[in-house]
């Protein structure tokens, strides 16, 4: 069967604790996670973590399920097939020497991205977008010398009905 | 009204009904224990703290209730595990309390400190580090909650010293609600209809009864069910006495050794009808090739059951005995037709599987056969005793041969398959049912492993039976060794053991030998009908493999039957 890629959106209780619940969910039943986001929703009490994993249908099914039955979790939506909007950010830290920094620039300028810190042998690079464009930026900056590279993995969240 | 975190403790679970806590104490639980002392909760000072937790488990299984044990931070609380993971697997609902050092010491390294819910977190239900007295009796309330609802399962709570000395102002907690908890009882009344047509069109139908009917207390239901449909019935080891062994729809236990007309029967049935299982590997076989000809139904509390090992046709969520009373119900309106006529065929094949490999020993005049002992125990017991095991090949003979009519009669570690639980688990089961004959069916490997709660059945007055059959091995493996390994019996001869007769007299208990066949009916009698704990020793066949086999990665119809 082939894998596919699915999007979770998790709410959970904001406690001590079941952040390993999940992850330990994830390694105990051999799950993957590619990424993982968490962070408090507008009630202090819940969290909402998003998750990006991948496998078969029968192990994704398997994941949601899973998921569902750990006590801390409230609600579980696999965004994937659905409408849904989603971005991932990225700070990058790239080599600017002289030569280059007109270059990094102009990149910067396509994409939108900032440019949040400034050395006299680098740029720190905020950019955001889906993954896709971070990882079009990505390739661009990579031969004039990427030092490091700091990603937020996804965020999400349904599309309203308009 | 001020009471400290140990008379909360108390309090709370003298209103859950508790009367008895398996328990071991230690330096952070002391406070806890001062108060028991001055309680008349029955506490059972085990010799080990696996042990309490096999043994609230076995007090659950055959009491039908919430079990309870207590032991200490650390070493106390790490030594739970195997007896949670074995809990866990089997879905006995049994609350566990740990203590654990004083709060501003955690993380500290501690004297027997551990991160008790960091370890258990994958082997519970659920679990809770009490930070504040303030929150105990809640949480104490949503353990006896979450441990005997939806699919039970373990629950564990670790207690803090502080938390247990510190005193409040107590405030009763209210009525339990976890807005994140709700199991689902009622199934899909759609997907029981679905069930009901696959029903009215099988011939061949089977059904796979697991664990799950006995938790929910569905034997009635099931029986009910197997009767009006005439549908024969297997059981996973986990199941068996939910359906009565006497009942001629019996095919008897399913699996890796499992007899040949149930596992055949999976192989040519047009209908399986699973309940409460999970179908394990054990179970199945190669997965490809179970039931292969067969639409799946599969019912079940825990959706994750569902799916998670084989494709099913109709999946129905729901309480197994909450779901077949509607499927009996509905069962009720519909001309299943001439049943006899349609299910002759499908009878006539059982039948010539059973005559061509019944369960069958050969025993002659010179060694015991260990079948003949179970064999003999459950005639002399007339099918009644609770009977719990080992692991091994004395899990499996009890299993065969002894045929149980009543559900929370046989108490065995499925699972996990857990060695050292027969005897505790027998000491929880005999201190939930006092009247009761209570067996330990026990491998002199397996026996070793808890042998020292010997102590607590004698101290306690415990008349619990142990039944060992001694074949000088670890048996199980070495049959494995013996069909897959050439005959290399690596490790697995235990070459010195104890004198089982004075070691039982050494323990303040009785110790009975048999080593002839004709020597095991008067042993049986002496030993069973004895009013004090008995350990009774079998010496027998040394080589004896159960059979029928399925080996491992095979399907449940490729069987060695001898």
């Amino acid at each position: 069967m082939m894998e596919e890629k699915h999007v979770f959106s998790i709410l959970v209780d904001n406690e001590p604790g079941v952040l390993s619940r999940i992850a330990g969910l994830f390694s105990g039943r051999g799950f993957n996670i590619e990424s993982l986001c968490v962070a408090e929703t507008t009630d202090p009490l819940i969290s909402r973590i998003t998750l990006v994993t991948t496998g078969a249908p029968p192990i994704i099914e398997q994941i949601e399920k899973q998921l569902n039955k750990l006590i801390n979790v409230i609600k579980v939506h696999d965004l994937t097939g659905k409408e849904f909007v989603h971005r991932e950010m990225a700070l990058i830290k790239v080599v600017a020497k002289a030569e280059h920094r007109a270059e990094i620039l102009r990149t910067v300028d396509i994409f939108r991205c900032k440019v949040v810190d400034v050395g006299r042998e680098h740029y720190t690079l905020e950019a955001t977008g889906d993954e896709g464009k971070i990882n079009a930026i990505l390739s661009l900056l990579k031969p004039i010398g990427i030092k490091e590279i700091a990603r937020t993995g996804i965020i999400a969240l349904f599309r309203d009905p308009k | 009204m001020k009471l400290t975190g140990a008379q909360i403790m108390l309090k709370v679970l003298k209103e859950e009904g508790v009367d008895t806590i398996f328990g071991y104490p230690g330096g952070v639980v002391i406070d806890i224990y001062d108060e028991l002392a001055k309680s008349d909760i029955r506490h059972i000072l085990v010799r080990q703290e696996a042990c309490a937790v096999h043994a609230a488990d076995g007090y659950a299984r055959a009491g039908n209730r919430v079990g309870v044990c207590l032991a200490t931070s650390g070493p106390g609380a790490t030594n739970t595990v195997t007896g949670i993971a074995s809990a866990y697997m089997d879905s006995i609902p049994v609350v566990i309390f740990t203590g654990q050092v004083p709060t501003h010491l955690i993380g500290n390294d501690a004297f027997q400190e551990v991160d008790t819910v960091g370890i258990t977190r994958p082997c519970t239900k659920h679990n809770y580090l009490v930070k504040r007295t303030e929150d105990l009796a809640r949480v104490i309330k949503e353990a006896f909650y979450l441990a005997a609802s939806g699919r039970p399962g373990p629950v564990l709570i670790d207690i803090p010293k502080d938390v247990s000395v510190n005193a409040i102002d107590y405030k009763a907690p209210k009525k339990v609600k976890l807005k994140t908890y709700n199991p689902t009882y009622n199934p899909n009344i759609k997907q029981v209809n679905k069930v009901v047509e696959l029903i009215k069109k099988a011939t061949n139908p089977v059904i796979l009864s697991g664990g799950g009917v006995i938790l929910s207390n569905a034997s009635k239901e099931l029986t009910q069910l197997a009767r009006n449909t005439q549908t024969p019935v297997t059981s996973t080891l986990m199941g068996l006495g939910g359906f009565p062994a006497s009942d001629p729809l019996w095919l008897g236990m399913i699996g890796m050794h499992g007899t040949y007309r149930a596992n055949m029967s999976t192989g040519e049935c047009d209908l399986l009808i699973g309940i409460g299982v999970r179908f394990d590997d054990r179970v199945t076989g190669r997965i490809d090739a179970f039931a292969p000809n067969a639409k799946i139904v599969h019912i079940d509390i825990d959706p994750t059951s569902i799916r998670k090992n084989i494709p099913v046709t109709a999946p129905v969520v729901g309480d197994c005995k909450v779901t077949l009373t509607l499927l009996n119900k509905l069962l009720k309106k519909e001309d299943l037709g001439d049943l006899k006529k349609k299910r002759k065929k499908w009878f006539a094949q059982i039948a010539d599987w059973k005559s061509t490999a019944p369960l069958a020993y050969n025993q002659g005049d010179a060694v015991i056969k260990p079948q003949f002992v179970v064999e003999k125990l459950y005639e002399l017991t007339k099918g009644d005793a609770i009977i719990t095991t080992e692991v091994g090949q004395n899990q499996m003979w009890a299993a065969q041969y002894y045929h149980f009519d009543k559900p929370n009669r046989f108490i065995t570690s499925g699972g996990l398959g857990c060695m050292g639980f027969g005897l505790p688990a027998a000491i929880g089961a005999q201190l939930a049912c006092p009247d009761k004959l209570v067996v330990d069916v026990a491998g002199d490997g397996s026996i070793q492993m808890n042998i020292q709660e010997m102590a607590t059945a004698v101290q306690c007055g415990l008349p619990v039976k142990v039944v060992i059959l001694n074949n000088g091995y670890l048996g199980m493996v070495r049959q494995w060794q013996q069909l897959f390994f050439d005959k290399r019996y690596s490790e697995t001869c235990l070459e010195h053991a104890p004198d089982f007769v004075k070691l039982a007299e050494a323990y303040g208990a009785v110790g009975l030998r048999a080593t002839k066949p004709e020597e095991v009916v008067p042993i049986l009698k002496e030993g069973l009908f004895s009013k004090d704990t008995v350990i009774m020793d079998f010496v027998v066949e040394k080589e004896e493999c159960v059979y029928p086999m399925v080996p491992a990665g095979a399907a449940v119809t490729e069987m060695l039957l001898t």
